[in-house]
């Protein structure tokens, strides 16, 4: 039973008699295994989950524990036009933002998918926007964004002569609104681009050679081959995207902090303003809590809308 | 010059199925290096500018018309001086260090037993755990941390690196958990079986046979996580209120960020400081990174 060749077998034959066989009998076994994993998700993420939602039932404020008040947190979001901005906002940013990543990440992938030389040192290269931390590649996009010194105006008035004007990014909204979700497409494009180049290698080529044998044309190649074979990753790429950028905080409270006049907040940074700068804790949780409805929504749309394929298919996952 | 031709001429004739006759050189240049180029343009232009304003100096950054901005004619390190004289910012990147190294290390101990316990231990109702880690990844932090900070006082760890180390893992451990899974699966599962034979016991199995073989796992997961560690930003400034407890990514827009005059310099030395330890460590370890952002979405 002992580890075989240990020099001095007398002082381990009875060590491993309880201690061993306690961690052979598997249901003890796994448990230990478990127990971190579980404890850490456990205490700081079911807890947390569960305490939001009873915190946006009551009025909590820091410092003072709150009564359950039932809805009210709720009715006085509905009534609440700043709510509504960071809505509509947080809408428009996750549509715009996700279709300018997927378009632009695609056509990269498609391009990074050719053969040609450097092309490892192309793709770290690409990857670069999406491991530099975001709130330091906003900063810099905040600079970019200035109304007397950004480069781009610099480049459409000095240089081009498009315009005679600076441009004002930040200082009225639809342009700041437009500005940070250029922001997060730049920054989403890497890892859409490197993910669906994943997928595209996966696609067997010998489908293209049967589609121009049968003189399919480029773009019938890619309605037809291409982009049926990638739907279950795009699915699953997009899930995940539409999440992340629907709960994006960083870049918008490091660019804008919801400004000009709060026609930038999204409700992630609106629960963070109420929730935290203002301390009002339930009426924080209770915007937190507003996020989950339209969460749901866009992952079974974009998982089962994009997935119906596989998923007819009946396909047992790998 | 025969050479040549006979190779171009054997290139033609495997590119001919495909391609008609103009599909050369130059219809390759438009339909592929152009864009190609412009995306790395665009890409990479907000580091070249965060670069390049790190070290002019403010006559330069605050004048357009006699300096060219694309370009610096006398380079100053004015503003990482300041920054990392006058200003707490080596006190910023060693907490960031610090809380990066410690929630990275959390994460990769309780995702390697996680991971062994339901890949290979394989008791009842382990695919149900697999899945309830996994969506666990899908809860973001946005709607966690007003409830977390409340949970982070009661504990008495408000304003301290401590509670960053504890709570990161809540995003790391899915992540690595469900890499780490993946890696285990390609592990023959008869190495083990040996192992078992010959009398090891489970613990020695995992310590001498699994782990060794799930090394590159190992360390895609471990680079995954420092990048997202350091990279992390709503926790820390929720729950770090001192100035000298803050990490870099928070301590930058907070600390660094005052007055109506923005410090442009300052601010964006502090930027390409606080990138570089995350870009020297990834690009040394790049292929183990693509392979695990790829590898998880595959799963």
């Amino acid at each position: 039973m002992s580890v075989t060749t240990f020099p001095s077998p007398t002082l381990r034959v009875r060590q491993p008699n309880w201690l061993v066989r306690l961690f052979d009998y598997k249901p003890f076994l796994v448990t230990m295994c478990l127990a971190p994993a579980i404890g850490l998700l456990g205490v700081f993420l079911t807890y947390p989950l569960g305490l939001g939602l009873w915190l946006a039932f009551t009025d909590t404020t820091i410092g003072r524990k709150g009564e359950f008040i039932g809805l009210e947190n709720f009715q006085y979001l509905l009534t609440d036009s700043l709510w509504w901005n960071a809505v509509f906002y947080s809408v428009v940013y996750t549509g715009i933002a996700t279709f300018g990543k997927f378009a632009l990440g695609f056509w990269l992938a498609l391009l990074l998918n050719n053969h040609f030389p450097f092309k490892s040192l192309l793709r770290a290269i690409i990857l670069l926007p999406w491991i530099v931390p975001t709130v330091l590649s906003a900063l810099a996009f905040w600079w970019i964004y200035d109304p007397q010194f950004s480069i781009i105006s610099y480049l459409l008035v000095d240089v081009l002569h498009w315009r005679t004007t600076n441009i004002d990014f930040l200082g009225s909204p639809w342009p700041a609104r437009f500005s940070l979700i250029a922001a997060n497409i730049w920054r989403g494009i890497p890892f859409v681009a490197i993910s669906l180049l994943a997928g595209l290698q996966t696609i067997s080529p010998s489908l293209y050679e049967a589609a121009m044998l049968d003189g399919a044309s480029a773009w019938q190649r890619f309605r037809y081959i291409t982009f049926p074979m990638m739907m279950p990753i795009l699915a699953i790429v997009m899930t995940f995207s539409i999440i992340f950028t629907f709960t994006d905080f960083q870049l918008v409270y490091a660019i804008t902090r919801g400004g000009p006049g709060n026609s930038t907040h999204l409700l992630a940074t609106l629960a963070f303003q109420r929730g935290i700068a203002g301390g009002e804790l339930g009426e924080g949780a209770a915007i937190a809590v507003s996020m989950i409805p339209f969460l749901v929504f866009a992952t079974l749309f974009s998982y089962f809308g994009l997935a119906r394929r596989k998923w007819q298919q009946g396909e047992a996952n790998d | 010059m025969t050479d040549t031709a006979q190779a171009s001429a054997v290139a033609d004739a495997k590119a001919a199925p495909d391609t008609m006759a103009w599909d050369s050189g130059l219809r390759r240049l438009m339909m592929i290096y152009l864009p190609l180029g412009c995306f790395v343009l665009v890409l990479l232009f907000p580091f070249y500018w965060m670069a390049i304003t790190s070290f002019k100096p403010n006559a330069e950054l605050m004048n357009y018309k006699e300096h060219n901005p694309f370009w610096i004619t006398s380079p100053t390190l004015a503003h990482i001086k300041h920054l990392l004289f006058d200003t707490a910012y080596p006190r910023w990147l060693w907490t960031t260090m610090l809380v990066a190294i410690g929630s990275t290390t959390l994460s990769l101990i309780a995702s390697t037993l996680a991971a062994y316990a339901i890949e290979r231990l394989r008791f009842r109702g382990s695919p149900y755990v697999g899945l309830g880690i996994y969506l666990a990844y899908l809860v973001p932090p946005s709607i966690l941390f007003i409830p977390l900070a409340t949970v982070v006082v009661q504990f008495g760890l408000f304003d301290s690196p401590l509670a960053l180390i504890l709570v990161y893992p809540t995003f790391l451990v899915p992540f690595c958990t469900w890499l780490l899974i993946g890696y285990f699966k390609s592990i023959p599962y008869e190495l083990e079986e040996c192992a078992l034979v010959d009398g090891a016991t489970r613990l020695q199995i995992l310590r001498r046979i699994t782990l060794p073989l799930a090394v590159p796992g190992l360390i895609s997961a471990g680079i995954f996580s420092f990048t997202l560690s350091w990279n992390e930003f709503i926790y820390a400034l929720a729950f770090i209120q001192s100035g000298a407890n803050k990490t870099v990514p928070v301590a930058i827009l907070t600390e660094l960020v005052t007055g109506d005059v923005y410090q442009w310099g300052a601010l964006m030395a502090g930027s390409l400081l606080g990138s570089l330890p995350v870009a020297i460590f990834y690009s040394l370890f790049v292929d183990y990174y693509v392979s695990s952002l790829t590898g998880a979405v595959k799963e």
